[in-house]
């Protein structure tokens, strides 16, 4: 017990530090990033590189005069960007990100929380996130904080369906919704990206709407909503908001990794996910999981300075019209297959199960897309003219 | 419709952002290796895209003879046409008749940096000077005197002229 004790508490300590400081030199590799992308260099004076330039971001934030708007609901107002921050802090508790640890004591799991629940706990604190949000654009007092917040819940509620809906077939794939053991299970043979190509690409689209990023930010919506949500906002409570998107990406990437990609499985190799345990499978795992989080971060800012805003009906019909319709017939489809590859075959999840699944969703891909591009296989954003 | 109107071909249904979307992300992900044009401007401050102009016009500099006086005669001439009357100049005499400035100065607040000031100076003393380096802790040190615009190292403006318009 007070060895369960005390490895959560460092557990808790160190997963909180790295998650901030990961959180600091994100907004950093944004700009960064950005400045690349545009042909400019960036903030690059701040220390070498400019890494030090989070730190002066943060002390700048901190010593700015705190506002608070007369007509704000004082209390909503100073919870709301705690709310949005805690449970983008939450989620990160049941993501496994290496392998075990030993220790004199016993194995140390590479996780906070080792839920049995793990995924539910995820589809639940994700929607708690939104909470922040809202009560944010309503206790601010102010119109377009208002829309934004209502723009937030409208854009969260619809793509969670899709979400959880995308989600639903790593489940099935995996039996269980544990985590760890979706790692486990991706560990000992292929990664679901492949067997649920679909899924992720469903995942995907519908998590970069679930973290408000470009080209789903309309609660923020600069040139229309002004900053939306956060516009009453200063020094450290709008800060907050910020980490909170941030550790929502981290989260988010965290999760693509450990649904899709194998967690902190070293592809090609079995060594690393077999017992017995070591420091070094441990550090070498972490890695990977680091790496892979990593890659999707990147795909976050990359893609945030690629597309511009979709309009708001847009988005509503993308999410109602074809993101949730599609995951739907997409469980539909998969819970069919691994029923007939797993009850009438008698196959268990393999390379060859995986391979039979990676065939039928490039089948389904085709149809998919062809639906998606209304009548031609991927077509550019030029069609002929409406006459 | 008004001449000179660029119409755009308008999608005719919604069209899907697949193929635009992967072109996108590979011209972004291009930029990232390519040579940046942003001038880190203390360090540098001038690039072969960028330098400042031979005619620019900043802050005065008093061009000096070979013993070190001003060249300025006093004729009153800049005075005269300087149109924000930013010039203050109390001619003196010396004893062998040769007149210099007992009072010179420039209030750089003032000026407008038309450049009339150099261009009617018969003894081309007075120039406008390629600089804009100017901060200063306080606005009085803002009216330059003779001394300081004599000490003045920075090269002078070569105004337009309109024979030679391109400046060949």
């Amino acid at each position: 017990m007070t060895f369960f004790l005390v490895s959560s508490v460092i557990k808790i300590i160190v997963v909180f530090t790295v998650i901030m400081v990961g959180v600091a030199l994100l907004t950093l590799a944004e700009r960064r990033i950005c400045a690349w992308m545009q042909d400019r260099l960036g903030p690059n004076r701040v220390g070498p590189q400019g890494l030090l330039q989070p730190a002066a971001d943060g002390l700048k934030n901190l010593l700015k005069e705190e506002t608070l708007p007369a007509q704000a609901d004082k209390v909503l107002f100073l919870l709301a960007p705690a709310m949005s921050f805690v449970p983008a802090l939450l989620t990160f508790a049941v993501i496994p990100f290496a392998t075990p640890l030993p220790t004199p004591w016993g194995d140390v799991e590479m996780v906070v929380a080792n839920l049995p629940v793990g995924f539910l706990y995820i589809l639940a604190f994700g929607s708690l996130g939104v909470y922040g949000i809202v009560l944010a654009g309503w206790a601010s007092n102010n119109k377009y904080s208002l829309l934004g917040g209502l723009r937030a819940s409208a854009q969260m509620i619809s793509y969670e369906i899709a979400m959880g809906m995308s989600t639903v077939a790593v489940l099935l794939l995996a039996g269980n919704v544990t985590l760890s053991e979706v790692v486990a299970r991706q560990a000992q043979s292929i990664w679901f990206v492949f067997p649920l190509s679909l899924a992720y690409f469903l995942f995907i689209v519908a998590a970069f709407a679930e973290t408000n990023r470009l080209p789903f930010d309309l609660p923020e919506a600069e040139g229309e909503l002004i900053a939306g949500y956060h516009t009453e906002y200063s020094a450290m409570k709008f800060s907050m908001f910020y980490i909170a998107e941030y550790s929502n990406m981290v989260t988010a990437s965290a999760l693509m990794t450990t649904l899709f990609f194998g967690g902190w499985d070293i592809p090609f190799t079995h060594w690393d996910n077999t017992p017995p345990w070591s420091p070094l499978k441990t550090v070498l795992t972490l890695g990977m999981f680091s790496l892979k989080v990593i890659g999707f971060l990147f795909v976050y800012i990359w893609v945030r300075w690629t597309l511009p805003r979709f309009r708001y009906d847009q988005l509503m019909a993308l999410g109602w019209k074809v993101m949730l319709p599609l995951a739907l017939a997409y469980v539909t489809v998969i819970a069919t297959a691994i029923w007939i590859l797993h009850e009438q075959l008698g196959w268990t999840y393999g390379t060859r199960f995986a391979l039979a699944l990676f065939g039928l969703n490039v089948l389904l891909a085709i149809p998919l897309f062809f639906v998606l591009d209304r009548g031609r296989i991927v077509a550019g954003s030029v069609a002929e003219e409406r006459a | 419709m008004a001449i000179g109107i660029k119409v755009m071909k308008r999608p005719g249904g919604q069209a899907s952002y697949l193929r635009a979307t992967l072109k996108g992300m590979a011209l972004t992900f291009s930029h990232l290796w390519r040579p940046k044009v942003t001038m880190q401007y203390p360090e540098e401050k001038s690039s072969k895209d960028w330098t400042l102009s031979p005619r620019w016009r900043g802050t005065h500099r008093m061009l000096t003879d070979e013993q070190g006086r001003a060249k300025c005669v006093a004729c009153g001439l800049c005075p005269q046409i300087c149109p924000a009357n930013c010039i203050k100049l109390v001619p003196g005499e010396d004893e062998h008749g040769n007149r210099y400035p007992l009072i010179y100065e420039i209030d750089e607040f003032r000026c407008v940096f038309c450049g009339y000031c150099q261009e009617v100076c018969p003894e081309e003393a007075i120039h406008v000077g390629v600089h804009y380096e100017n901060a200063e802790y306080s606005r009085d040190r803002f009216v330059y005197d003779l001394e300081r615009l004599c000490a003045q190292t920075h090269p002078v403006s070569t105004l337009w002229d309109p024979s030679d318009p391109k400046g060949e």
